[in-house]
């Protein structure tokens, strides 16, 4: 069975976002940019099953701009087989996504796709959802922990009370959660591996999957700051502020 | 313009998520409910009563027991020729459903909508709530999900919705619910409580989490919340986790102890009324947005703290 792994190059998780002066969006200019770290997990949770052997084949595939080739490396480093690139220097909007991954699936039949939950740079959470519904196939978004059989995956998501478990028949779209795993670092020897690896290019043309976005974001701007308070020498003091605020 | 929110249950009563999705869909049209469940005509009914509400859709069929998105999603694309926008909370349950509608339909969803500004324009947090992003939708229909905390609720009295019985498609059948394992807590829930005591990484144990949050938010009658390193160590279950990608919440008090104030984790807390913050580390970027901050060892300090309350 292949595993099909989308993964998207972002802004790094530990770089402060800063909004440009004219509110046309996020300086990403010089910043530091890596894989989306629930993507680490998805392509860890492929290689786990990999290793277990229950996937044959890991195929990595990111949709954005010539850049992203870096994070197919990485993905490549960490255990994936090979990679494809779509690429396109035009913003893509999760439903585009989604049209691409569809297609890409329809050529390579995995038996499990796997996607982040959310990409930490538009916080959209639509992905492996909307790639699920186009492909009219089931979806376990959130997972927590994942069963792999020949014909099913078993899959215990997080949910706002608590933990939930479904069973999906294959092929099935998986979205990933913090806890599923933990992922591993790429070794020097593997990344020096990784560069020998196939990477394929393609463009959103190649699928005949027309990325027009639709929605237009007129302006960005910043949340509205909030100033630090003050400090308080100890409980006593604590105790007083509460109080007087009527939280106690 | 008709909007359909999905009413957010348990088969039995309605979550508060659904309230602020209401507040939220009364600036964009006309509201139409819909409870989609299992024996749920409780729920349906509760749901008539909520004010501005016109007609609540029941759709009761075992295909909807426990929400799963294949038949939910199903169903509410068969309602959508009546209806122009189709409104889900933020919930997991909503981030589960709203996309699959979206995509059925061909139309780019608005994730987490903080305001409505006018014809099809929203706004909406990026980059974990660092960057306040506009949005116009050029999409016939409209698919929105709410985040509660940016909503008033909705008044749970004074309507007089109809309640109509619907059906419509179950999905595919390539799914099935197995079990549930929820948290039972006589705490209020996190994106209701007015008060939350929240603990993080510095606790260093399940057991030191709970003997010194569990009396402390006793005192408060506190929701207890957590950030992602101590979820990951096991101290708290996955669903306390506050943050980014975990529950957003605004109370009226929200107290970080011993927490270091990761972006991530402010993305979930910083609209909270008064943030208290107590860390050893004076330097910690929680002091930078707490309005009142007090330096020092949480092992000392969270039990004399709850002796003097
Ligand atoms: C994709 C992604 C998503 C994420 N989503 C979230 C999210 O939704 N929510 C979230 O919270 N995080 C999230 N994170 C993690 C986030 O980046 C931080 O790692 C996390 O919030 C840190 O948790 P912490 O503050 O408990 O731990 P630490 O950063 O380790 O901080 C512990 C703090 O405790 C203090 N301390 C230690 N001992 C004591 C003591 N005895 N008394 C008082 N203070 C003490 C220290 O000074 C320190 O400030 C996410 C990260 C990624 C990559
Ligand atoms: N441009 C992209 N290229 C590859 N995968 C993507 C892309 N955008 C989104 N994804 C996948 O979809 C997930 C959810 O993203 P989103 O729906 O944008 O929050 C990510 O974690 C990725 O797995």
């Amino acid at each position: 069975m292949k595993a099909l792994v989308p993964v998207k190059r972002v802004i790094d998780y530990n770089v402060k976002p800063r909004v440009k002066s004219d509110g046309s969006g996020v300086d990403l200019a010089n910043v530091k940019m890596s894989m989306n770290p629930f993507d680490e997990i998805s392509v860890e949770e492929a290689i786990r099953l990999k290793e277990a052997g229950k996937i044959e084949e890991i195929i990595a595939v990111s949709v954005g701009p010539a850049k992203a080739q870096e994070t197919l490396r990485t993905a490549l480093a960490m255990g994936a087989d090979r990679a494809i690139l779509i690429e396109t220097d035009e913003t893509v909007e999760p439903l585009a996504v989604a049209k691409l991954l569809q297609k890409v699936a329809e050529e390579e039949q995995p038996g499990l796709i796997i996607l982040g939950k959310q990409a930490i740079d538009d916080d959209a959470n639509q992905t492996g959802q909307m790639l699920a519904a186009l492909m009219d196939r089931p979806q376990g978004t959130f997972a927590n922990t994942v069963e792999l059989d020949s014909d099913s995956v078993t899959v215990k998501r997080e949910i706002d009370g608590g933990l939930e478990t479904v069973k999906l028949q294959l092929p099935a779209i998986i979205t990933t959660d913090l806890r599923l795993n933990e992922p591993r670092y790429a070794s020097l020897p593997n990344i020096m591996k990784a560069k020998k690896k196939p990477l394929d290019t393609k463009t959103p043309a190649d699928y005949g999957v027309n990325i027009a976005p639709r929605l237009t974001t007129t302006n960005v701007s910043e949340p509205p700051v909030r100033q630090a308070g003050e400090k308080v020498e100890d409980v006593d003091a604590l105790v007083t502020k509460l109080k007087a605020l009527g939280i106690a | 313009m008709k909007t359909l929110v999905l009413v957010e249950h348990d088969n039995a009563s309605m979550n508060d998520a659904t309230l602020a999705a209401v507040t939220a869909a009364s600036q964009i049209g006309e509201v139409h409910l819909l409870v989609a469940g299992e024996n749920c005509a409780a729920v349906g009914e509760q749901a008539a009563k909520v004010a501005g509400v016109g007609k609540v859709h029941v759709a009761d069929d075992a295909a909807y027991g426990h929400m799963l998105p294949e038949a939910v999603a199903a169903l509410v694309v068969d309602l959508m020729g009546h209806h122009d926008a189709f409104i889900a909370p933020a919930t997991t349950n909503g981030k589960n459903i709203a996309p699959r509608v979206a995509a059925l339909l061909d139309v780019m969803q608005i994730s987490d909508i903080l305001s409505v500004e006018g014809d099809k324009t929203f706004t909406r947090p990026i980059y974990a709530g660092n960057a306040i992003a506009t949005v116009q939708s050029g999409d016939e229909k409209l698919v929105i999900t709410v985040r509660g905390t940016a909503f008033d609720k909705a008044e749970t009295e004074g309507g007089s919705g109809e309640i109509e019985a619907v059906s419509g498609g179950t999905g595919n059948g390539l799914s099935e619910f197995v079990s549930q394992d929820l948290a039972k807590s006589d705490r209020p829930e996190l994106t209701s409580a007015s008060v939350i005591v929240s603990g993080g990484r510095a606790f260093g144990s399940k057991e030191s989490f709970h003997e010194l949050l569990d009396p402390l938010a006793d005192k408060l009658d506190a929701g207890v919340g957590a950030s992602r390193a101590a979820v990951d160590a096991g101290y708290a279950p996955n669903d306390y986790q506050v943050g980014q990608t975990g529950k957003i919440v605004a109370p009226e008090c929200y107290m970080a102890i011993g927490i270091s104030g990761a972006i991530q984790h402010l993305a979930g807390m910083k609209d909270s009324k008064t943030i208290v913050a107590i860390n050893k580390d004076e330097d910690a970027p929680i002091f930078q947005i707490a309005d009142i901050g007090l330096v020092g060892d949480l092992f000392k300090i969270v039990p004399e703290l709850t002796e003097k309350l």
